[in-house]
């Protein structure tokens, strides 16, 4: 059969050809995405891109957050609260498998939190199961969790990749060949280079999704990715590593270019516990030394929004304390001088992302005109998360804060890396978190970053924006995100 | 010979042993915690103490290093503590794409190097000459990275004639093929920049000498007392510095990896060290000294083969 004459194989060949090329008109999307994670388990690794391709993709959790920043149904398909707002009974939609073919049930999710909870548990957002009791299945579609107390934030922290449900039988393996329910199922993932997902069809909303298989490639360095995307060998890269190489996809008429909101608050945090900053005027007089625009515009080619305090602008609950220190070289200087630190040498320790080292550069500058002498010191992320944020060795450092809620951080007594400690803030957290009425919290939330701005707790500067390069035929993709996650269910590629 | 292999072979397993020690060492003095850098800022303390636990931190150094030798010397060198899968199956992974990108380019330096080389000694103090001269001069100063994008720029973005990057593996040839080209033409110019140079610079040594002179007299073409007689007893010091190439193509692929975003051992390693990935970076550590131990062992080998008058010294 390998003896075929030309003639006759050239026929069939044109027809397998023709199969082929109708087999790959199904829509396929292909992601770049600069961050590789080692491992695909969202509750068991905090890297940021496991969120970003997995969770609601692959992993579903018992709700899920809308763009907007709105919880809502998803494993659960209603759920009841009771008066006291400590029970939530949650009802699971009917018929839903998991993707190696097994029902999941109220079983699996009393699984999934024993396993987030227990001894064992290395869960990276521990702390969100902290105010959970029990978890009891009342039948196979029923599910009852029980709060030791009020917790505001609870339907929301329950959409989260840290809380998807998994099975017993597979959540072992999820770290390199995961098995959730989503609308998506893992394919493959060659480790360097690629992660493919394909659509399940067994899934309940699988008529709303338009996609048939999305690739992530994993590209870090920004002058590859912008390459790979010019010669349209991606056609999305909703995370773009730098801002300074957007104009020329502004400029092509073949992308498009989104410039959205993120939840990461990037600060200047100056360690609390140590002298000079101990001083809430040293604060105060690097609050004044500091020129938000400059920065903004310097490190982040002008697109970002700045903050004067610890909360997101896209926020309900969102107060403009950007004028409260307005930027003042001489009257900084003054300061520093009074509080008897002028001409001092303060280390500056940074992590190694764009944001942060090109803004360290900048404010050394503005730093260096107010008479303070701030030594930059570029370190990588191992060294960073051990000696600046566990053993709090730093005198100032730049970080964004990505996790949406977080000023619950100002609560975490002097361990934190803060080194702030303030009863009245960690008191005010607590009334934030157990109040369930919206209106009500957001005047506590405006307490709140009132409070910090107050005291000037770190110098604040600009919210991460959410930059993404897309081809124009790409729709459907979030604008801003409220969480770390990025939904491909609505993703869409037009014809 | 016997007692020349022993000690050959002596000398590597006490190379790798040292080697071993140093990055065990070196590891463990730098600052960073694995579990810390998988479980991130909002990690509960329990949540870490049970992290590190399953990792085996927790046992004392001594006897992490004690039992990493005895499972190494069984061939297990452990799993990854970022991925949780056995580092040998990680370097398989990742070994055919660094080893197809180091012997490809390998050849075309080779090829480039050794004709360039040979053509420049030709036409000595000629336009061949300072046109080779200045061609190596200006690889030599062009970092690899910056001529990368170049070509990236040119025959992907512009062209479209190759990918701008990435590897599929060899499943399938022709794509894996045009994967290559661009990283290998990258490599091997900056590369063959430094080997022409020895090329050249060697063979003109040879070109002094009495025989050559005798050669050409006795009516052998210029051509074939170039490439018979000059080349070959210009080929030690060649040898020599291909063989410290070859070392460094393995080893030094990082940045070719990186910017073609090539799953290659170079990006593991780097990803290792950035999550204190101990068992990982201890392998590859191990893996790159071994190929430098053995490069300079076949290229001691290579030199009897050039030159038998050394074999008397061996």
């Amino acid at each position: 059969m390998f003896d075929l004459p030309l003639t006759k194989t050239l026929p069939a060949l044109t027809l397998a050809f023709g199969l082929m090329a109708s087999a790959s008109a199904a829509a396929e999307l292909v992601v770049g995405m600069q961050q590789e994670p080692t491992s695909l388990d969202p509750t068991a690794d905090a890297t940021a891109s496991i969120d970003s391709m997995m969770t609601q993709n692959v992993f579903e959790s018992l709700t899920t957050v809308a763009e907007n920043g709105e919880v809502q149904p998803n494993l659960a398909t209603s759920w009841d609260v009771s008066e006291d707002g400590l029970t939530y009974t949650f009802h699971l939609a009917e018929g839903v498998m998991f993707h190696d073919g097994s029902a999941l049930g109220a079983d699996d999710v009393v699984f999934s939190f024993d396993r987030a909870m227990g001894e064992e548990s290395v869960n990276p957002s521990k702390d969100i199961f902290e105010p959970i009791t029990s978890v009891e299945a009342i039948d196979p579609q029923t599910v009852e969790i029980t709060l030791s107390g009020k917790d505001a934030f609870f339907l929301f922290n329950m959409g989260q990749g840290d809380s998807a449900i998994v099975a017993s039988e597979t959540a072992e393996g999820n770290n390199a060949n995961p098995v959730g329910s989503g609308p998506f199922k893992f394919d493959s993932w060659t480790r360097g280079d690629r992660l493919t997902l394909v659509k399940n069809p067994d899934h309940r909303d699988a008529a709303a999704v338009a996609l048939d298989k999305v690739v992530f490639r994993f590209i870090s360095d920004p002058a590859a990715a912008t390459a790979a995307m010019m010669a349209e060998e991606l056609d999305a890269f909703p995370g773009f590593p730098a801002p300074e190489l957007l104009p020329q996809f502004e400029a092509d008429p073949r992308f498009r270019v989104n410039v959205g909101s993120t939840e990461g608050e990037v600060i200047l945090a100056m360690n609390n516990a140590k002298p000079p900053f101990d001083n809430v005027d040293v604060r105060r007089a690097v609050a004044t030394a500091i020129d938000r625009d400059e920065i903004i515009e310097g490190a982040m080619y002008g697109q970002a929004v700045p903050i004067g305090s610890f909360y997101p602008p896209h926020g309900t609950a969102y107060v403009d304390l950007t004028g409260a220190y307005p930027h003042d070289t001489e009257k900084a200087k003054a300061m520093f001088e009074e509080a008897g630190v002028a001409g001092q040498t303060m280390t500056l320790r940074v992590p190694p992302f764009p944001y942060a080292t090109r803004s360290a550069e900048i404010i050394q500058n503005e730093l260096a005109e107010a008479g303070i002498d701030a030594k930059v010191e570029n370190v990588e992320w191992g060294f960073w998360i051990d000696e600046v944020y566990k053993k709090k060795n730093y005198d100032m450092t730049i970080i964004a804060h990505t996790s949406p809620n977080d000023m619950g951080n100002f609560a975490r007594g002097p361990d934190y890396f803060y080194g702030y400690d303030n009863a009245e803030m960690t008191a005010l957290w607590e009334q934030i978190t157990t109040e369930v009425d919206p209106a009500k919290r957001d005047e506590l939330l405006k307490q709140g970053q009132q409070m910090l701005s107050d005291q000037s707790v770190h110098a604040f500067l600009f919210q991460l924006p959410l930059l993404g390069v897309f081809r124009q035929e790409v729709e459907g993709y979030w604008a801003s995100s409220p969480v770390l996650y990025m939904p491909l269910k609505g993703v869409s590629i037009a014809n | 010979m016997a007692y020349f292999l022993f000690r050959r072979t002596l000398g590597f397993v006490l190379t790798l042993l040292a080697v071993s020690l140093v990055v065990f060492a070196v590891m463990n003095v730098l600052p960073g915690d694995p579990a810390l850098t998988i479980l991130g800022m909002d990690a509960s303390d329990d949540a870490l103490a049970a992290l590190r636990d399953q990792l085996g931190l927790n046992e004392p150094i001594v006897a992490r290093y004690l039992s990493w030798v005895w499972n190494a010397l069984q061939g297990d060198f452990g799993l990854s503590h970022s991925f949780r899968v056995p580092v040998a199956e990680l370097i398989a992974e990742r070994l055919p794409m660094t080893i197809s990108l180091a012997v490809a380019g390998m050849l075309v330096t080779l090829v480039l190097a050794l004709s360039l080389g040979i053509t420049a000694a030709a036409q000595h103090r000629r336009a061949g000459d300072w046109g080779v001269m200045f061609l190596s001069q200006l690889g030599i100063a062009v970092p690899a990275f910056w001529l990368s994008i170049l070509l990236v720029m040119l025959f992907a973005v512009k062209l479209r004639w190759l990918p701008p990057g990435g590897f599929a593996g060899w499943s399938d040839p022709v794509a894996a093929i045009r994967s290559l080209i661009l990283p290998t033409v990258a490599l091997a110019l900056v590369q063959s920049a430094v080997l022409a140079r020895v090329t050249r610079s060697s063979a003109l040594e040879v070109m002094r000498q009495d025989f050559v002179r005798t050669a050409r007299a006795s009516g052998l073409s210029r051509r074939r007392v170039l490439w018979r007689h000059v080349l070959p007893n210009a080929l030690v010091p060649i040898v020599t510095i291909v063989g410290m190439q070859f070392a460094a193509l393995v080893t030094g692929t990082i940045v070719i990896e990186n910017v073609f975003y090539l799953p290659g051992l170079g990006r593991l390693i780097f990803q290792s060290i950035a999550n204190r990935d101990l068992p990982t970076v201890q392998a590859l550590v191990m893996l790159f000294a071994a190929i430098v131990v053995t490069a300079n062992f076949v290229v001691d080998l290579l030199y009897v083969v050039i030159d038998p008058r050394l074999k008397a010294r061996a």
